[in-house]
């Protein structure tokens, strides 16, 4: 006999997963049929870069000075161009030194 | 031509190739931080088969390592639900974002894309959208591996169960700021463009200090878009 305990996390487990989902599955209907022109369409561009820089914001801006810099370096690596691998692990070999420097 | 369906498939396969490579970099820190997650797991007492099944239904790092952190005994379905809604709301910016790159992508399989859109993974297909359509096939292998990856590696965590040290430690932690800040210099457009970033860094930096849990990520994109909107000058770009 199965009591409610033991199925607790496979149900907590499956709404947690239809939650996620949902989420992920909205954003393609809510501009169906819809005319994406002018200024939304410009809101709409903007999204992307405005997404990824909110999600890095707390690690860059509010962590320590070691991130705030080592983000710097990496911008510049990636605006010389370099490969996405390459301009990770210079990420990461200026995060690493900097705590070690700074902390 | 002789052969279209197998010169198609040899488009596809580079196609798909050209997404394995790209996520390549990121695999290497998805892999110990997915092996971190299956320790923790274990020490909260969730078993393997439950850690696994998290991993496969929720696929979601973030919105895991939260679960863990309230998980007990009996689990607290509704609290646990709702935190994963809250952790994952930035998806809804992700997929009506995402969803204008992939026509060419069925769309009985969008489904199967919604599943599979991951936060790198989702600015890794927007980065390509900058170049080039989005098709399946790239979108399998910028995504596929990224699944298969995860799952393993907190299946292999879990089984562990102990942990193999802190990823902060190499400074793995800052892989994912390192990535999306290199996504981020492909939109670079300008002076718009740095309208945009300060907006909406600067909203969610002040959201992040002012409000508990993942509310900024929500409201600094909105503020980024917002700002786009309000200097929009009537001429359409692409």
């Amino acid at each position: 006999m199965i009591s409610f305990a033991d199925a607790s996390p496979y149900i907590a487990i499956a709404g947690m997963g239809i939650a996620t989902y949902a989420t992920r599955v909205s954003g393609f209907y809510l501009l169906r049929g819809l005319n994406v022109s002018g200024r939304f369409k410009a809101a709409l561009d903007a999204l992307p870069p405005a997404v990824l820089m909110a999600v890095i914001a707390p690690v860059i801006l509010t962590t320590g000075w070691a991130e705030t810099i080592a983000a710097a370096i990496t911008a510049i690596a990636a605006y010389l161009r370099l490969p996405l691998a390459v301009t990770i692990i210079i990420g990461i070999a200026s995060v690493v030194a900097l705590r070690a420097v700074l902390n | 031509m002789v052969c279209p369906r197998g010169a198609g498939l040899i488009l596809k396969r580079r196609e798909f190739l050209e997404g394995v490579a790209d996520l390549a970099p990121v695999l290497v820190a998805v892999i110990p931080i997915g092996l971190l997650w299956g320790t923790l797991a274990s020490a909260k007492g969730l078993s393997v088969l439950e850690s696994v099944l998290m991993s496969i239904i929720v696929f979601a790092g973030a919105a895991q390592f939260v679960a863990v952190e309230m998980w007990q005994e009996p689990a607290p379905i509704l609290l646990l639900i709702f935190a994963a809604f809250i952790v994952n709301i930035r998806h809804v910016l992700m997929s009506a974002s995402v969803s204008r790159h992939i026509e060419k992508i069925p769309r009985k399989l969008h489904p199967l894309v919604a599943y599979l859109l991951v936060d790198e993974s989702w600015a890794l297909t927007e980065r390509r959208a900058l170049r080039k359509p989005v098709t399946l096939a790239y979108y399998l292998g910028v995504t596929l591996p990224m699944a298969f990856s995860w799952y393993v590696a907190t299946g292999v965590g879990a089984l562990l169960g102990r942990s193999l040290g802190n990823p902060a430690a190499i400074g793995l932690d800052f892989a994912f700021s390192a990535l999306f800040i290199s996504i981020l210099m492909g939109f670079w457009k300008g002076r718009r463009t740095a309208g945009v970033l300060a907006a909406s860094g600067g909203v969610a930096a002040a959201t992040h200090l002012a409000i508990d849990g993942p509310w900024y990520i929500v409201a600094g994109g909105l503020a980024g878009a917002l700002f786009a909107a309000l200097a929009y000058d009537g001429v359409d770009r692409t």
